[in-house]
């Protein structure tokens, strides 16, 4: 009775595709730097990512130094850590929550239906930036808000497409006969239901995770998400842009590891989209194509 | 049709209603005492429960609700702790230069993205249709002011320094006074968006070329101009029109890290202001004014799609 997963068969599909193949390499990469970074870098350089390592905007060393003469590799091989958390954790809550949301909207129908659906149109109404700086106009830049906020306006937008996939199957037979059965709604949802609609969800999965990274990166480049003086990439692009001419390290490597990273991200998003929309699989749909704002 | 617009104008009001109090209610989440807060730890009591009244903060919160929403129906917007002046003041000529962005970068990327989605879905398979799709991947996946900083490194100081990288006019004189200083900003923003844009009139069209009435018309002997021109774009955009909406609401958001980018005397660098000093009225103004931009300009992306597609109508009036 248990319905078959399409998860191993599409993820395969999707790797498959060449553009999945450079998005994972370009991922990893950016991956490895944020990860192993704030280890290999004092190592390697000798510095670390807050002491006096030379004058201001000094060209010594490998990519030369900051406005308070901090040694600039270091503190970018320090600066994608903290970044790849937040976005990682909101990107998973914006999921889950979303994806329950929307589950239960589009199976029950009627009244719940309506009220959650309502409910998102208005957090919809705000570009996600824009809600994001009303949080923390109000709290502050504190980290969890960061990832609160933003997961929270990922909700809505992984709800619909899980609400539609959901809609898709509820009235398939093997879901037809898990309610004969009187199986309790939460484990229709939890094994009948979201198993079959795990192609949309990945697309989904990929698409918040690239929007996410660019959404802390944002903020900390507005001097509102992850603040001084932790090592940052967005941070480091203010802190630095000043010098651009003079000392343009400081900005170029933060802005290729974000370039890169978000484009891996994007090209597996891509593949999986393009993997889901070719199979036979009537639940999966069109998401990448929409732009999702 | 005319009841199912409507309808969708009652939603579009009562969406807004909504988010006018999401605003208010933020406000509520202010840690501590706002007038602590504008005064500082060392104000007296007496001086905190006198700012408390004139800013009204002693009534309850519906009060404080109700007498706001009025405000802001009226026009007051309140008074900009920052500055002391009315918001609107404040606001008056930064609309405007953020509108010059907006609507710039709305012509540009619609009319490019049209273009291109349309001259990919015509040579689909070819070299061109790869370039174009692997571009716009690429670019789709940028964060805007990864965008922008790359646009500076290009043009305005390395490889072919042309454009200023910050807006050069002076406090006060308006930003299309030296219309250079538009450009990267302009198009910062047009490259954010077209992508997307691209990409869903080339499937859109896509589908459209592979219909029977277009095979039709070309089978009638049409010219291939009218077949396109005539037939099949006019077909592909009422589906486009959501997604292009979709889009420039998203500009709405985008032009704040543009404009902070760029140092652009628009309402997104005002907002950034706003929030590091905590200038509330400014922030609920600001974020009430790109709420409504995004609703208006969704709102009208679903008449054009209820109006050019009779299908549509089951779909909205959900």
């Amino acid at each position: 009775m248990t319905a078959t997963t399409t998860r191993p068969t599409l993820l395969r599909r999707a790797l498959a595709l060449p553009q999945a193949k450079i998005g994972l390499a370009l991922t990893t990469v950016v991956v490895a730097v944020a990860l192993l970074g704030p280890w290999v870098g004092p190592w390697l350089t000798g510095h670390d990512t807050t002491g006096f390592a030379g004058k201001p905007f000094q060209s010594g060393g490998i990519a030369g130094t900051d406005g308070l003469g901090r040694d600039v590799l270091t503190r970018f091989l320090a600066g994608g850590l903290t970044l790849l958390i937040y976005a990682v954790l909101a990107t998973a809550l914006g999921l889950v929550l979303g994806a329950a949301l929307g589950m239960v909207a589009g199976y029950s129908g009627g009244r719940l239906d309506s009220l959650i659906m309502r409910g998102s149109d208005v957090l919809l109404s705000f570009p996600q930036l824009v809600f994001a700086l009303l949080a923390i106009a109000m709290i502050g830049p504190e980290g969890w808000l960061l990832v609160l906020v933003i997961g929270i306006t990922h909700a809505p937008r992984v709800a619909r497409v899980a609400r539609q996939s959901t809609v898709a199957v509820k009235d398939a037979d093997f879901i037809r006969a898990a309610r004969m059965y009187a199986l309790p709604r939460r484990r229709i949802l939890l094994r009948e239901v979201l198993p079959n609609i795990t192609g949309p969800l990945m697309v989904e999965l990929g698409l918040r995770l690239t929007y996410s990274i660019g959404y802390v990166a944002s903020l900390s480049f507005l001097g509102l998400g992850i603040q001084p003086p932790t090592a940052d990439w967005g941070l480091m692009i203010n802190e630095n842009r000043i010098a651009l001419v003079v000392e343009p390290w400081g900005v170029l490597l933060p802005v290729l590891a974000i370039a890169v990273l978000t484009v891996g991200t994007n090209l597996i998003t891509d593949s999986l989209a393009s993997a889901a929309a070719r199979s036979s699989d009537a639940t999966t749909s069109h998401t990448a194509k929409e732009a999702s704002a | 049709m005319f009841r199912l617009i409507l309808r969708r104008l009652a939603i579009s009001v009562a969406v807004l209603w909504l988010v006018s109090l999401l605003v208010f209610v933020a406000t509520l989440l202010l840690p501590g005492d706002p007038a602590r807060a504008i005064l500082g730890q060392q104000a007296t009591p007496e001086r905190i429960a006198a700012l408390n009244e004139q800013l009204g903060l002693d009534a309850p919160v519906w009060q404080r609700y109700l007498d706001w929403l009025g405000g802001v129906l009226t026009g007051d917007l309140g008074t900009s702790a920052a500055s002391q002046g009315p918001v609107t003041e404040l606001l008056g000529g930064r609309i405007g230069a953020s509108l010059v962005l907006l609507v710039g970068a709305a012509v540009i990327s619609t009319a490019g993205g049209l273009a291109l989605g349309t001259w990919s879905a015509l040579r689909r398979g070819r070299a061109v249709d790869h370039t174009v799709s692997g571009i716009s991947l690429v670019v789709a996946a940028l964060p805007e002011f990864v965008i922008g900083v790359a646009l500076i490194v290009v043009l305005s100081t390395t490889v072919l320094p042309v454009f200023p990288s910050v807006t050069l006019a002076p406090p006060g004189e308006p930003v299309w006074s030296q219309p250079i200083q538009l450009v990267l900003p302009i198009l910062t923003l047009t490259l954010v968006v077209t992508p997307y844009i691209t990409r869903m009139m080339r499937a859109t069209m896509s589908e459209v070329l592979d219909s029977g009435y277009i095979e039709m018309a070309r089978l009638k002997g049409l010219p291939e101009r009218v077949v396109i021109t005539r037939h099949a774009v006019p077909h592909a955009i009422g589906p486009v029109a959501q997604v292009v909406a979709i889009q420039l609401a998203w500009l709405a958001g985008g032009v704040v890290v543009v404009e902070f980018l760029f140092r652009y005397p628009g309402i997104g660098q005002a907002l950034i202001d706003a929030v590091n000093n905590r200038d509330v009225a400014v922030v609920q103004a600001i974020t009430l004014l790109i709420a409504g931009v995004y609703i208006v300009v969704n709102l009208i992306a679903d008449i054009v799609g209820i109006m050019t597609n009779p299908k549509l109508r089951a779909e909205v009036s959900r």
